[in-house]
């Protein structure tokens, strides 16, 4: 087991910070302006490492504070701000998440808004939600699900039964919102899929910059998703306190918690739950993609079976990626995470159950250096992760499959598929490719059959 | 779709040259609720160091801050690879409540005994600021116990903007400076201040300076070294590229050390052989001058009959220029103009009066000027001057992109070697690559042209 020691410090880390997550879901709702309460910094750092992986530009405005506000509070910057959003984007909703530096002088960002809407709200003013992300209580994840949660929190109202199911899909990529979608769409089930920005941080080519990028999930469907059928809500690993727990306390809609539908299992689960919500059974469509899934994973199986792989990046995704890995027949030998919602060990248990496999080491709250030293140890021949594990993958001189967020070093990031079956396809011919080239290229005769 | 608004607050920071009597705001604080393209004091302070190789940085704060600057630039090093490390306190709940000096003691002595740095710096952050750790304290104990300097950066990312974590950085530096051996520095030598090595151009022009006969004592920053800074007293001359990085220390030099400093830009065919000129210059030493006639003739030799086969197809093209510091847009604005496009936007994110008011003088008429624009504004000047080909960072590539812009990158974390004479080909060829591509024959704006 692991002879790791506990270092102070970290060292190139694997993970991001709060409100950066905040600022992604936020992106994800239409008519929205992420709108951080900080000094300028944060916002400009978070918005350049987004689009580097997005390639698309995205707004996110900020109070600006500077040197006085730190010492007066941030009250009337946060306002002033705010008013100059609203006047510049017309936005229907400012979705406001707080800093280090305005957790750490205190502000009491509710009652700035009280104030502010007493002194300049009317009727078509927007709604503003508000989130509380210090950077120090967290990682993106834990902001990314802070937002998701206000945002129903706060918006959410009684409204009449109706017959779309709610979708909390997690930080996935927008080609995963795009195929969750088509999905439901073939279920004939009609959904509300929050946050949805695979449209507005994947956009098309346009002649006239919009203020305000297309897309986004509808203010009046998140308005009644208290009047769905059911909640399902994404991610192995999540909060206590989720938007789907909110909707289930306050308007009793039936919640299902499942974990990403990644590889086949997981991606059943999924399947049987859409089931068992619309009563509806599962579209050819999709059967015969996991019929075609399993038989090219028969053909590849030899290629593959025994290689031994470091798998990293957020809690929920390397639980997902662990239980593909297990079915194919891909050793996941250290599953890492820079989050530390202290779950995960216990999800990849569970996901490994049945699998003949060996339990990996699990590391939460780690950076890469504790993830190269321990990878070292352990003889691998595969890495799986966002494009950040690159340094300690090209000194192993290993191949790494990128997935997840961020894929700084390619393009076609936001194009990655991962889930369901069609998912696992794409994952299944990129890992078992990457192998047979790595062997390929090694290899002195260079065979041109496999 | 709503057309681009500027805030009335933004009107006295955009000015078109030729309609009003030159006047321009700038050196204001980024309004609140503006996108800003702005960063913070401690990016300036971060960007400037960051290429110092052999030290250990060590951003004091949350996790965010030092995760977002790891490996930025395009910065790189002959030898030791330590600034491409991003190292962090990852400040918790319990430190900011607390404190954090103990676990950023604890910090330092941890990484300084596994890198064996021949110094550290310590960025401060926001909330340090706030919590009010003493980083004096902390950082000359570890410096006492280790036996390195360990400099603190006072960069709190509030107090003030980019340039002020320039001053910050250049503070640090000064510490430094003073403290190395300086015999056999030749009398004709000089420090290169404000190249940052981006893609290796610092070689190159520490090359051409060499072929003239003059001594690089310390490159401030690029590939740099804490002994060489430690030493570059010892030099006769610091020449100083670009408008606020490190000027603060060649004041202080100036100050302390009687060494003079000129101002200098590697970029573009006049602005490189002018400043090769200039360093022969300030030696007043004939067989220099000769030396670097020769350098430039034989540079140009080369560059010249390559750029041609390039011009013919760029001439009369547009191009908007909005980057950092405004002593870059100046040599942007001369290298356009040797290749035959017309510049119809020009801004900077931290220029200053006597920037703009240069910036004025050597435009056409007619042409934007902007101080620390944002996404909404840039938009609508490529829309109104129908751009060609914009130059910026990372943050303006995607807007460009969006309304099917051509985008060239000149920012510090390019990995195109663009000073020099042989990085006016390679900028040429960026520009080329870039605005000749059959590809915006497809993006709406050019097919709708077309169609009509
Ligand atoms: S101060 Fe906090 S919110 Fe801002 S970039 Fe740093 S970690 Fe993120």
């Amino acid at each position: 087991m692991s002879k790791m020691p506990n270092y102070t410090s970290t060292t190139n880390a694997c993970k991001l910070c709060k409100p950066l997550g905040a600022s992604l879901a936020f992106r994800g709702i239409e008519g929205c302006v992420p709108f951080l309460h900080g000094s300028q910094g944060c916002a400009t750092y978070m918005r350049r490492y987004i689009i580097s992986h997005f390639n698309e530009p995205i707004d996110i405005a900020s109070s600006s504070l500077g040197e006085k506000h730190a010492v007066y509070g941030g009250a009337a910057n946060l306002k002033l701000g705010l008013k100059n959003v609203t006047s510049k984007y017309t936005p229907e909703l400012i979705g406001v998440a707080t800093t280090c530096l305005t957790e750490t002088i205190g502000d009491n960002v509710p009652m700035i808004l009280h104030e502010y809407h007493e002194e300049f709200g009317t009727d078509d003013s927007p709604a503003v939600v508000t989130v509380s992300t210090p950077s120090y209580a967290g990682t993106h994840m834990e902001g990314f699900h802070a937002a998701t949660t206000a945002i129903v929190d706060q918006l959410t109202m009684p409204t009449a039964m109706h017959d779309k199911t709610n979708l909390f899909s997690g930080f996935i990529s927008t080609a995963d919102i795009r195929h969750l979608k088509e999905i439901c769409e073939d279920w004939e089930m009609p959904i509300t899929l929050m946050p949805d920005y695979s449209e507005t941080l994947d956009g098309q080519a346009l002649n006239e910059y919009p203020l305000m990028p297309k897309g986004g999930t509808p203010l009046v469907e998140i308005k009644q998703m208290g009047g769905a059928k059911a909640t399902i809500e994404l991610g192995a690993t999540l909060p206590g306190r989720t938007a789907g727990k909110v909707l289930e306390e306050r308007f009793s809609t039936k919640l299902y918690q499942l974990g990403l539908p990644i590889g086949i299992r997981e991606t059943d689960a999924f399947f049987e739950t859409l089931t068992t919500i619309s009563g509806k059974t599962i579209p050819t469509k999709y059967s015969s993609a996991r019929g075609r899934l399993i038989d090219s994973m028969v053909d590849g199986h030899k290629y593959i079976f025994g290689k031994r792989a470091v798998v990293f990046g957020e809690e929920d995704l390397v639980v997902g990626l662990t239980s593909f890995l297990a079915e194919i027949g891909i050793k996941p030998v250290l599953c890492a995470s820079g989050g530390n919602s202290k779950k995960m060990k216990k999800a990849i248990e569970k996901v490994m159950e049945g699998m003949d496999c060996e339990m990996p080491i699990v590391k939460d709250n780690v950076d890469f250096y504790d993830i190269e030293s321990e990878a070292a140890e352990l003889d691998i021949d595969l890495v799986i992760g966002h494009s950040k594990g690159y340094a300690f993958a090209r000194k192993f001189e290993i191949p790494i499959i990128r997935v997840g967020f961020p894929v700084h070093d390619r393009v076609g990031g936001q194009r990655i598929l991962h889930l369901g079956y069609h998912g696992a396809q794409s994952l299944f011919d990129t890992i078992t490719n990457t192998i047979i080239a790595k062997k390929q290229s090694d290899s002195p005769v260079g065979y041109s059959y496999m | 779709m709503k057309a681009a608004k500027v805030l009335d607050e933004r009107q006295g920071q955009i000015h078109r040259k030729g309609t009003a009597p030159f006047t321009i705001d700038c050196d204001k604080d980024s309004l609140a609720g503006a996108v800003s393209q702005r960063a913070c004091v401690f990016c300036g302070s971060r960007v400037v160091l960051y290429p110092i190789a052999d030290a250990i940085h060590l951003v004091h704060g949350p996790i965010g801050c030092a995760v977002y600057t790891w490996d930025i630039r395009g910065a790189l090093s002959s030898g030791p690879e330590l600034h491409r490390l991003s190292f962090s306190t990852d400040l918790q709940e319990m430190d900011v409540i607390f404190g954090g000096e103990k676990k950023l003691a604890a910090a330092l002595d941890e990484l300084i005994d596994r890198h064996k740095p021949a110094a550290a710096f310590v960025y401060s952050t926001c909330i340090v600021g706030l919590i009010g750790d003493d980083l004096e304290a902390v950082c000359s104990k570890a410096a006492a116990d280790k036996g390195i300097p360990v400099l603190p950066v006072q960069s709190e990312g509030f107090k003030g903007n980019k340039r002020a974590g320039y001053e910050a950085a250049c503070d640090a530096m000064g510490r430094l400076v003073g403290t190395g051996d300086i015999s056999g520095i030749s009398k004709y030598s000089i420090n290169i201040l404000g190249d940052f090595n981006l893609a290796g151009e610092i070689w190159l022009i520490r090359e051409y300076f060499e072929r003239i006969g003059v001594e690089v004592v310390a490159n401030i920053t690029g590939d740099g070294r804490v002994a060489d800074i430690q030493r570059s007293h010892g030099a006769a001359l610091n020449v100083v590229q670009c408008s606020g990085a490190t000027m603060e220390l060649a004041n202080m030099m100036e100050e302390r050390y009687n060494i003079p400093s000129i101002r200098v830009s590697y970029f573009g065919v006049e602005d490189m052989a002018e400043a090769l000129y200039e360093v022969a210059r300030y030696f007043k030493d004939p067989e220099l001058m000769e030396k670097a006639v020769e350098v430039v003739r034989s540079e140009l030799e080369k560059l010249l009959p390559e750029l041609n086969r390039y011009k013919k197809a760029l001439k009369g093209k547009k191009a908007a220029i909005y980057v950092g510091g405004a002593f870059k847009a100046f040599s942007l604005v001369k290298a356009f103009r040797l290749v035959g496009m017309d510049v119809v936007m020009v801004g900077s994110q931290t220029g200053t009066k006597q920037d703009y008011d240069e910036l004025e003088q050597i435009t056409d008429e007619g042409t934007i000027i902007v101080d620390d624009s944002n996404p909404l504004e840039l938009s609508a000047f490529i829309k109104e001057k129908d751009v060609d080909l914009f130059v910026g960072g990372v943050k303006e590539r995607p807007i460009a992109y969006k309304l099917g812009v051509a985008f060239c990158d000149h920012n510090h974390e390019r990995k195109e070697m663009l000073a020099g004479f042989e990085g006016m080909l390679n900028f040429v060829r960026e520009v080329y690559g870039s605005v000749m591509s059959p590809v915006w024959k497809f993006v709406p704006r050019r097919a709708e042209e077309s169609a009509s």
